[in-house]
Parts: structure tokens; sequence; C-alpha cells
């Protein structure tokens, strides 16, 4: 029992392939079908319009963090967030302005497109790097128990007991500086616990799994066995929050950088804007709506995309 | 019972040494010197500064400052004076930080009880309309509605609140607190949504659950009432994960509370805080931020000890 994929006419558009890990006897369907865990989730993913939207939603902001000239391209305004003239201060949303002009006059619909950049950039990078903190300490601490599992669990928790927001605030202060770098670095520091705690649970789970045995018994080395056997199939409450998790990275900066203690300017972020937005809120309240809508749909289709993910992997809910 | 709770309390204690020592450690990494910070412009003479620094244990080595400041060192003449002496120390102009927290901590107070029973009551309430029409139209309203709060981030949501409740419509005060209790409302129920949504989804699914379990159908086998299994016996066992929630929320509400504080210019215990880092008053922070992990903590604790109440099959040995 080596691979139940392997020597299956595959169906799907085969990416998934690679992850189709060993998942036991029991999960081996139809013949002629691909049966593991992943290739399941993908095809019940495809059908799912919610997971559609919301991934649309996302490559949609990719472009525009990767490539903003896109959608500045067609734009009749100033496509250029740092061109501004004092004379359009909170200038109102007309044709030639789509999202009106902030307090310095800058063009709006040009900033909060190129806002896009850094919560993009904070939210994957949080997510990945935090990502890789709980899987190699969770499948560890995990798979080992004892004495090594005291220790990660000790120090998760002593993590656990910073408030968020409260904790970020102090380190940011202390950094000083602080830009992309510092800011993402904060909130890994700050977000690796939870995911560590399901991969921890996940793989304890699968541990003493009869797949795990017999690839022992096949003569596979530990290494192996975690990397090959117990991983793929112990990462999927760690993928389902990870995409959540992207979400609250990206709403945590803004709120940061919205208080004050996230990114500076002239750094262009949604936080930022809104931060910026208060001195003149009754005469200019879409400096708060536009960048407010972009945030709130961005973090939106991460949270559904997550759901989905959740519904599609997590096959006891079917 | 006793065992148990002596235990989970002893577990509590390198969690709380570590918890600080992090927290003191970043402060104090803090650049710049906060002596010199605290004169600005002026000029100041070279003893007055050294004599700040040696009354604030500014030069010694970090470790030592800790201790003293823990209370497991003695301090100069004072003796030994730190937090286990109940001395959370004091700020650079002598006011002491339990006095601050004493002054800044009732209005978060109010508006944290005022949003955990917002929460609480609304959020409970919803999931059981959830659960017991299943894959209704109510079920689909507090589905999607739930999702759009989490998803809008609290410093938004409060932001637009306050503009269109405030200052368009005028039905609640704008900001500070001179209107009495309905000064609290709008920043209440605005903090209470950031946990609301996940109170309603929680209460639903666990109730969803429990529904299909052995003894509800039992229970309905015996001829009760339907409200009769739903409270007795179902709702009592989808509280458990919900307590749960509640206590892990208690962190995310303190930086709501900050979030909430600032918008509506709140003089509470998250201003404070936010303004003590703003103006390097290390004590300060390390102060309040430790009181408010210790409190954390605590709740976390009676959480746990509060399971075998709500469910008897739980037994701590």
């Amino acid at each position: 029992m080596s691979d139940p994929g392997t020597g299956v006419v595959q169906q799907g558009t085969g990416s998934e392939a690679s992850a189709g890990a060993a998942t036991g006897g029991a999960d081996v369907g139809l013949p002629g079908r691909e049966a593991s865990l992943w290739s399941d989730a993908w095809r019940q993913l495809r059908r799912n319009p919610l997971f559609v939207v919301s991934a649309l939603i996302i490559i949609v902001f990719a472009v525009m963090a990767a490539y903003p000239q896109v959608f500045t391209s067609f734009y009749p305004g100033t496509a250029d967030p740092r061109s501004c003239s004092l004379s359009n201060t909170v200038g109102r949303p007309s044709a030639s302005a789509w999202f009106g002009y902030d307090v310095q006059g800058c063009d709006y619909y040009a900033n909060v497109i190129y806002g896009a950049r850094v919560s993009m950039i904070i939210g994957l990078a949080t997510a990945v790097f935090s990502g890789m903190i709980a899987i190699v300490l969770g499948s560890l601490a995990g798979y080992y128990g004892g004495m090594l599992d005291t220790i990660i669990s000790r120090i998760t928790d002593i993590f656990f007991a910073i408030p968020t927001i409260l904790g970020a605030i102090v380190i940011l202060n202390a950094i000083g500086e602080r830009g992309l770098f510092q800011v993402t670095l904060v909130l890994v520091t700050l977000g690796w616990m939870t995911m560590l705690r399901l991969m921890r649970s996940s793989t304890i789970e699968r541990r003493d799994a009869d797949f795990v045995d017999a690839a022992r018994a096949l003569g596979a080395n530990t290494p192996r066995v975690i990397a090959r056997h117990i991983l793929p199939n112990a990462l999927a409450p760690v993928i389902v929050y990870g995409t959540i998790f992207i979400g609250v990275a990206i709403s945590v900066e803004a709120s940061l950088s919205f208080l004050g203690a996230g990114l500076q300017l002239p750094a262009i972020s949604w936080g930022l804007m809104i931060n910026g937005s208060f001195t003149r809120i009754l005469q200019a309240p879409h400096l708060l709506f536009f960048p407010g809508l972009f945030l709130s749909v961005l973090v939106l289709a991460f949270i559904v995309l997550g759901d989905a993910l959740r519904d599609a992997l997590d096959p006891r809910l079917r | 019972m006793g065992r148990y709770a002596a235990r989970r309390l002893l577990q509590l204690i390198p969690v709380f040494f570590g918890a600080t020592f992090l927290l003191f450690a970043m402060v104090y990494l803090i650049p710049g010197d906060p002596v010199a910070a605290l004169f600005g412009e002026r000029r100041v003479s070279e003893n007055t500064l050294n004599e700040l620094r040696d009354q604030y244990n500014l030069d010694d080595p970090f470790l030592v400052q800790y201790g003293k400041y823990m209370g497991f060192i003695p301090d100069g003449d004072e003796g030994l004076s730190g937090v286990f002496q109940g001395d959370f120390g004091e700020d650079f102009r002598g006011r002491e930080v339990t006095a601050i927290v004493g002054q800044r901590f009732p209005p978060t107070l109010r508006l944290a009880i005022g949003a955990v029973v917002v929460q609480t009551v609304i959020g409970i309430l919803a999931g059981i309309v959830a659960a017991i029409r299943r894959n209704s139209f109510w079920d689909s309203l507090v589905l999607v509605s739930t999702t759009l709060v989490v998803a809008v981030p609290l410093f938004v949501s409060a932001s637009v609140a306050q503009l269109v409740f405030g200052l368009r419509l005028g039905w609640f005060p704008i900001a500070g607190l001179r209107n009495g209790a309905m000064s609290y409302a709008l920043p209440t129920i605005m903090l209470a949504s950031i946990s609301l949504a996940y109170t309603a989804r929680l209460t639903r699914t666990s109730m969803v659950e429990n529904g299909r379990a052995d003894y509800v159908r039992t229970a309905r086998a015996k001829g009760l009432h339907t409200p009769r299994v739903i409270g007795r016996h179902v709702l009592r066992n989808s509280l458990i994960p919900v307590i749960t929630f509640l206590g892990v929320e208690l962190g995310t509400l303190l930086g709501g509370a900050i979030i909430t504080e600032t918008i509506f210019n709140i003089p509470g215990i998250g201003r404070a805080v936010f303004e003590a880092v703003n103006q390097r008053e290390g004590a300060v922070v390390v102060g309040v931020v430790t009181m408010l992990v210790v409190v954390y903590m605590l709740a976390n604790l009676i959480i746990d000890l509060l399971y075998g109440v709500l469910d008897p099959r739980i037994r701590y040995e």
C-alpha cells in the first residue's frame, strides 16, 4: 500500500497529483478516479460558486498588487499616486477622478489601487512564514512527543498569552523603523501559534494510523514517514486556517497602520489612508469609504476561500 | 477538582514569567534614551540625568532590571519592591502604575463587560435560531451577516458607524464620555460585533452536532416538548465550546478596546497603553500589559474550571 493514486488514470488538471500521497486503504474510491483527499477536495471546490468567486477576487487583487498599472492604464484621471496638487484637496468623486482626491490633493483611485500591494505582500508573507514555523515545529512536536513536545508547547503558551494588537504595538515601537519587513516580522512572531497547535494535534492524530505503520514496516525512515505520509494528510487544517489567516493578517496590518503603530508615511496602505481621512471625515466620507471597501472585500475573499476549503477538505462534514 | 485547579495554577507560572520577560525584553530594547527624551530640547545637567537613570535602574544589566522589577532583587535602599510586592513601578512623572490603571480601567471595564453581554446574548440567540431553523432564510441571514461582520475590520466598521449614526443621524453621542451611559452605547456594540459573529456560528455548529446525539433522541422519545429538549439538553451541552471561545477572545477584546477607545476617544486602559508606548513610558507599558496578561490567564483558568460545572462528563483528576 504505497500510493493508492498511482497506476490509476488521473482526472482533473493533474496539478493535484503530486499531493496524492497515501491516504489509507479505506479511502480508495471508484475505479478510474483519483481518490486522494486533495483531488477529492479539488473536484468539490470547482463546483462551489463561493470558491470560484472568492478565488477570482483574490486573483484580481493579486494582479492589482503586482501590476497596478493595469488598473490605471485606462483611467482618465491622474494615474500616479504620488502626483498631487493641493488645489484638488478632498475633491469629491467625479468622472475624471473616480474616487475623488485626498487631503493632499492626490488622486484617490490611484492610491487605493496601489494600496493593494502592501496588504497582499504582508498578508501572504505572514501566513507563509507563520505556516512554515507551525508545520516544522508542530509536526516535530506531534511526532516525537515527550520532552520536545513539552518545550515547544510551553513556548507556544507563552506567546499565546500576549494579546496580538497590544503585543504588536509594543514590539513595533521597540523596533522604531516600521516598514514592510518589520510589520511582517511582528505579525509572524505573534501569529504562528494557532497553526502550530493545529499541526501538532493533526500529526498526533495520524502518527499511529495504519498507513503510517505500513510505511514504516516497508522500511521508510523517519524523515520519509513524516514528509511523505504524515504531512500531506495532516496539512489540511493548517491550510484552511492559513488561508483565513491571510485575511486576518491583512486586517491586523491595516488596524496597526490606522493606529499609527504600523506602516508609516509615505507608504501607501489602506490603514494609513483611513487614518488620514479622519480630519475631514464630514466633508469627505469617500476618503473612508473606498479604502475601507477594498480592504473589507479582500479580507472577505480570504475568509470565504478558507471556509470553502474547510468544507472540501473535511470529509466528516460531507 | 482542587488538585486540578492547583495543577493548572502551577502551569500558569512559567507562562507568566515567559510572557512578562518577553514584554520586558521588547520594551527595554526600545532604542534611545527615555530619560533624555523626558526633557526634550531643554538642557539638563549630566548629574540629573544620571540620578534619574539610577532611580529607574536604567544603568543595570537587563536581567538585573527584570529581577528588580519583579521584586526578586533588592533595589538599593527601597529593598524588595516589585510586581510580587504589588508594586508595578511608576512612570517618569512619579505616578504609580497601579494608580494609572485604577484611573483608566473603569471605562474599559464598562466597555468590555457591555461588549461581552451583548455578544453572548445576541450571538447565542442568533446561533440558536440558525440551528433550529437550519437551511431557512434565518440561517442564511445569520451566516451571511456574520461573514460580513468578520470581514470588515473593526476600525473600518467603527469609523463608519461613528460617521453614520453619530455625525450624520445624531442617534448616538459622537465621542468622549460626557453623555453618561449613552456614550458607551455605540462603542460597546462595535466592540461586541467582532466576536458576536463567531459566537453565533459556534453556537449554531455545536447545536447542530449535538442535535444528532443519542441523548437528544432519548429525550424526544420520552415525550419532552421541543423547547425543553433544546433548552435543557441540546443548548447546555452546546455552550461548552462557546464558553471556551469567550475566554480565548478576551485577547481580541483587548485589542479591539484599543481601536474602539481611539476612534470614540474614550480614556480607557487601551489608550493608556498606546500613549505610554509613544511616550516611551516603559514602566507603564510593562506594568499595564503584565496586569492584562494576568487577567487574561486567570480568566482562561476560570473557564477551564467552569467546564466541570457545565459538563459533568468531564472529571478533573
